[in-house]
């Protein structure tokens, strides 16, 4: 009877303060970034930081849900799950809403769902149970092609609905894909595949076929053994060129004209300085706005409710992508970094635990639980503060939203329940 | 090692996050500033700038509304031709000239505001009013100027102009296009004058909107009215002196013995105050600074440092007496001059041998000669004689800054041994080098406002009260430094003496031509030498006529000093301008209106053009008096007609 107490309350507790730490210090972020006026009431629901108050209460409620069932339902029904998911997201073609020009909400009376939300987890779980099926060997191209398949379907959909930033976080499965075996090879060509287009935008295409050049020569001379012959280095210089070039295209024409400035002034591919700068301040008005909040700070912050330029909603969008910027105003750079090192413990917690577990399920699962919340880390706080470019993604836990919110909710209490189970596991 | 890629991603990401932050917020990040935060609009409410009334209550400086065009550079929007034009046409610049002044601001500063256009007219306002809020980054800022309702005294009065950014890095409450004085009492009183301007922060939001005070307005605070202030000016006596002043340059000095208050202080050529008031200011100003001839900014009241000549030998007499080394009736013979070794210091004909009455009046130098060398000699070495000369001299207010409130001064000086041992050598030197003293030419260098001070301190029979323009603050006292008289190194039954001999110089000296009757004048007359380097050569120009007074005898209510430029002897202008001060502050009207007219008809601008000509030229006794012509002599006694009464 005792063993069975203590079973049922082996939840990982540093994982839930972390995660209760950030919830927290989001809502106070939100109530300060969406209040309009004095705040007469906390549960005010005709404000945000109402209406966000009640998501978090809900997320108490889907915890104890999630929590309660058999920690096998989820490796079990995780196909299931999975294909909900994708109906779900398919169904938005027909039922969807627009908002903002992005077609990716249900709506049901007053409340919007935003399925890609919970399509993350499904696709986290679905990958786990692939992965971990015993005739599964990530080495082989036929799995690499269904695990592929399971990633970029709702990818896919998601992309075709407008919404690329969520798109985006699809690639974190890389991370779990190497883990569970994929070749180095993968790394090697997709970090060469990013530096050649990086090349190809910034120095054009004869600079770019003269460094790849370069690097196939040194590589050839070093490798003593096992030369391949001069026509496969010749092949891929070709396709190290093809891929610039198509990188050029692609960005001259196949993007959107926003997103191409995005890439412009991220790269800074204007020459004129001072094209450059009217081009930033008319595209990048919420970054320009962003960094001057951050910056504004200082090292202790103007203090809670205080920030001048969040009282006056000089950020667009600061409740919700750009939540972190209240952050660097009203709590400097000492509430900053502690905002950074409370999602660097969270992911390296979830990665210590998920290398732990006794079944692959649970340990993939819990990396792809790492490797998406690192994404949405990354890419959200680096363009907050102007290191990346702009691309749409909340802040988990942080971000204003009932799906943002519950969808990572589910997304790590589905792998503290996993966790929690691992002593029955063999 | 699989493992490791995302543990060690993770753990890069964090550090560049957190390096990334330490550089927006601690490395490039400022201390913050609410004067710089551009979320929060700073409106400034100016206090009205106090008042300026003359002594008698006469206002003589008030303030018209101004409104000037700000720009916040960072906040401007960059519009289109069409646009642009439009807001061009309404400031009246041109297209060039916009966006000249917007790169000036902008190199100022991005976020803080900078003057646009300033002092629009009213109807450009009214128009302008209405279409401000179309473009972002301007705004219109009203401010207080200056309204002179008089046009002399620009030389007292002072005037206000744009701060300039030395000013404002020294004192931060000065904003960038706010006023300061510049010059006279503005400058002085600035503080007093200014008031204190209130603030209010004001929350915007992005679309440059308001949206409530900030922090509920705690910062906010109330403008505090400036004070108004009564100077000592009699503006009646003031453009009376101005009057007399025209067509010639110099300085008129008047002071109470009994206050220290200055009564006048003309300085010409003057220039009317109006013109540095508005859009023209720094236009006017240009031309008047650049003046370098006329110097009609150089106050020559305050600034210019002469040979005092004569005048200065009452001082000699009273040092002389109250050292003990003459009496009153010890005489000194005078054979047209003063010898000593095989040099000669010249004079005049007249009554030989003199005692000091007689030396005062027909002022000879033979007699001052001798009382001088007394003076030094009395003590074992001309250093030592020197030196206690010189603390008598000082006691005076001569030698140094008399640490007014007048904006500007000179210290003038007054040699003591160290002068000389800088010049001659240590124990190189005796007391005929310095004979020239006795007589005021010498070493010895004073502005007319310690020529007038002098003249209270011996009217007064031994003390003097610093010379001050402030007579009444509102709701507050004058510094105490101006109402403590300030006592000479000579007693006053030393006085009585000198006095009878400058009274003595109305009655039968040198003035007995400037007699006023009914009031009892003392007076000295002088000259003093002058030169000028045309072409590379010195030039001696046609003297300095010099004059000191005070009047009545006893219970003197004005002293003063008058120096015309090129004037040549004492009484011919500057003795005739004292007297007819003299009797227009004492009496109100003018008896003596042959002096008047002398003086208003005779121009010296032939004179003053000598230099310029090229020409040779004579001077003193080969100069002749230009009159003016008849209808610009009208024009100069209807003015006078025109002085209103206070």
């Amino acid at each position: 009877m005792l063993r069975e107490n203590q079973r049922r309350f082996k939840f990982d507790w540093i994982t839930i303060i972390l995660f209760l730490l950030l919830v927290g210090f989001g809502y106070l972020n939100i109530l300060s970034a969406s209040h309009v006026g004095e705040i007469t009431s906390y549960f005010d629901t005709s404000q945000l930081y109402g209406k966000h108050l009640i998501f978090i209460g809900l997320t108490f409620v889907l915890i104890v849900f999630i929590l309660s069932f058999e920690a096998k339902f989820y490796e079990r029904f995780a196909s299931i799950i999975y294909l909900v998911a994708i109906l779900a997201l398919m169904g938005l073609f027909i039922f969807g809403k627009d908002v903002n020009g992005a077609r990716s909400w249900y709506g049901i009376g007053s409340m919007t769902i935003q399925p890609s939300e919970f399509a993350k987890f499904a696709t986290a779980l679905a990958v786990a149970k692939y992965i971990s099926d015993l005739q599964t060997n990530m080495q082989t191209l036929k799995d690499q092609i269904r695990v592929a398949a399971i990633i970029f379907t709702p990818a896919i959909l998601i992309l075709l609905q407008n919404d690329a930033g969520s798109t985006i976080v699809y690639l974190a499965f890389f991370f779990v894909f190497y883990r569970e075996g994929l070749q180095q090879v993968y790394l090697i060509v997709a970090v060469s595949l990013i530096l050649i287009a990086v090349l190809a935008l910034k120095f054009g295409i004869l600079t770019t076929a003269i460094v790849t050049l370069l690097a196939l020569l040194i590589r050839y001379f070093f490798r003593k053994k096992k030369r391949a012959s001069i026509l496969q280095y010749v092949l891929v210089l070709l396709i190290a060129v093809g891929f610039g070039y198509g990188v050029k295209l692609f960005y001259q024409h196949g993007l959107k004209a926003h997103q191409q400035n995005r890439i412009t002034i991220f790269l800074r591919l204007e020459k004129d300085p001072i094209k450059l700068e009217q081009m930033r301040k008319r595209e990048a008005y919420n970054l320009i706005q962003s960094e001057q909040a951050i910056s504004s700070g200082g090292l202790t912050g103007k203090g809670f409710l205080e920030g001048t330029r969040t009282t006056g909603k000089f950020v667009p969008e600061q409740h919700t992508d750009y939540i972190f910027s209240t952050v660097g105003e009203e709590w400097g750079f000492l509430g900053s970094s502690v905002v950074v090192v409370l999602f660097v413990l969270l992911i390296i917690r979830i990665l210590y635990l998920a290398e732990t577990q006794k079944s692959q399920f649970s340990r993939v699962y819990g990396y792809g639980v790492a490797s998406i919340l690192f994404v949405h880390f990354t890419i959200n706080i680096g363009m907050v503060m102007g290191l990346i470019p702009t691309v749409g993604i909340p802040l988990p836990f942080f971000s204003y939203g009932g799906s943002g919110l519950w969808g990572f909710t589910v997304l790590l209490f589905i792998f503290v329940k996993l966790d929690s189970n691992k002593i029955n596991e063999w | 090692m699989r493992k490791l890629l995302l543990l060690t991603t993770v753990i890069l990401v964090g550090l560049v996050f957190i390096a990334r932050l330490f550089y927006l917020q601690v490395y490039g990040g400022y201390e913050y500033n609410i004067f710089e935060d551009s979320a929060i609009r700073k409106e400034y409410n100016y206090p009205k700038r106090g008042y300026v009334y003359d002594r008698n209550g006469k206002l003589l400086v008030a303030n018209q509304p101004s409104y000037d065009v700000m720009v916040i550079p960072r906040e401007v929007e960059t519009m289109d031709s069409l646009k642009l034009n439009e807001f061009c046409k309404l400031l009246k610049i041109t297209k060039e000239k916009y966006l000249r002044k917007l790169e000036k601001a902008t190199n100022y500063s991005p976020r803080l505001s900078s003057p646009f256009v300033q002092q629009l007219s009213k109807t450009d306002y009214a128009v302008l009013q209405e279409k401000m809020r179309k473009y972002d980054g301007f705004y219109i800022q009203k401010r207080s100027l200056r309204s002179y309702q008089t046009t002399i005294g620009a030389n007292v009065l002072g005037d206000i102009g744009e701060v300039n950014r030395a000013i404002i890095a020294k004192k931060p409450y000065y904003k960038l296009g706010d006023l300061i004085g510049k010059q006279g009492v503005e400058k002085t009183y600035e503080n007093i004058l200014r008031g204190v301007k209130g603030i209010k922060f004001i929350q915007k939001d992005r679309f440059n909107k308001n949206i409530g005070p900030y922090k509920n307005g705690t910062f906010d605070t109330l403008p505090k009215p400036g004070k108004d202030i009564t100077i000592t000016i009699d503006a009646q006596l003031q453009a009376y002196g101005e009057l007399l002043m025209t067509n010639k340059r110099g300085g008129i000095v008047a002071i109470e013995p009994s206050s220290g208050e200055i009564l006048a202080m003309v300085s010409g050529p003057s220039y009317n105050p109006n013109l540095l008031v508005g859009r023209d200011r720094s236009k006017n100003f240009n031309k008047l600074y650049r003046d370098s001839i006329a110097k009609p900014l150089f106050d020559r009241g305050l600034q210019a440092m002469y040979p005092p000549g004569s005048p200065f030998k009452t001082l000699n007499a009273l040092v002389a007496l109250q050292e003990s080394v003459v009496t009153t009736e010890e005489r000194f013979s005078c054979a047209m001059g003063y010898r000593y070794g095989n040099r000669k210091m010249g004079c005049h004909a007249h009554r030989s041998p003199a005692n000091m009455n007689i030396g005062i009046y027909e002022s000879c130098n033979a007699y001052f000669a001798n009382v001088y060398r007394r003076i030094i000699d009395k003590y074992d070495s001309p250093a030592e004689g020197m030196d206690n000369w010189s603390r008598h001299i000082k006691s005076f207010g001569l030698g140094n800054y008399l640490n007014n409130d007048l904006s500007v001064g000179q210290p003038g000086k007054v040699p003591t041994a160290e002068t000389y041992n800088e010049g001659y050598g240590k124990n190189r030197w005796y007391t005929t080098f310095t004979i020239s003293n006795a007589i005021g030419q010498g070493e010895v260098l004073a502005t007319p406002i310690q020529l007038a001070n002098m003249a209270a301190a011996i009217g007064n029979r031994g003390y003097y009260y610093t010379p001050h323009i402030i007579k009444e603050i509102e709701g507050d006292t004058i510094p105490l430094k101006f109402t403590t008289p300030k006592y000479t190194t000579i007693d006053k039954r030393h006085f009585e003496p000198v006095v009878q001999g400058m009274f003595d110089v109305y009655n039968k000296g040198t003035a007995n031509m400037l007699q006023v009757k009914g009031i009892e004048i003392c007076g000295k007359t002088g000259t003093a030498e002058n030169f000028a380097i045309i072409d590379s050569v010195k030039t001696q120009l046609t003297d300095h006529s010099i004059f000191v007074a005070f009047a009545p005898k006893d219970n003197p209510k004005i002293a003063l000093a008058v120096f015309v430029e090129n004037g040549y002897f004492g009484s011919r202008f500057a003795g005739r301008m004292a007297s007819l001060m003299i009797e227009y502050y004492l009496k109100g009207e003018i008896t003596r209106t042959d002096m008047e007219n002398f003086v208003l008809r005779y121009s010296l601008e032939h004179e003053y053009q000598k230099p310029f000509s090229g020409e040779p030229f004579g001077i003193n006794r080969q100069t002749t008096l230009e009159a003016i012509d008849e209808k610009a002599f009208q024009k100069l006694l209807k003015l006078k007609a025109e002085i209103p009464k206070s």
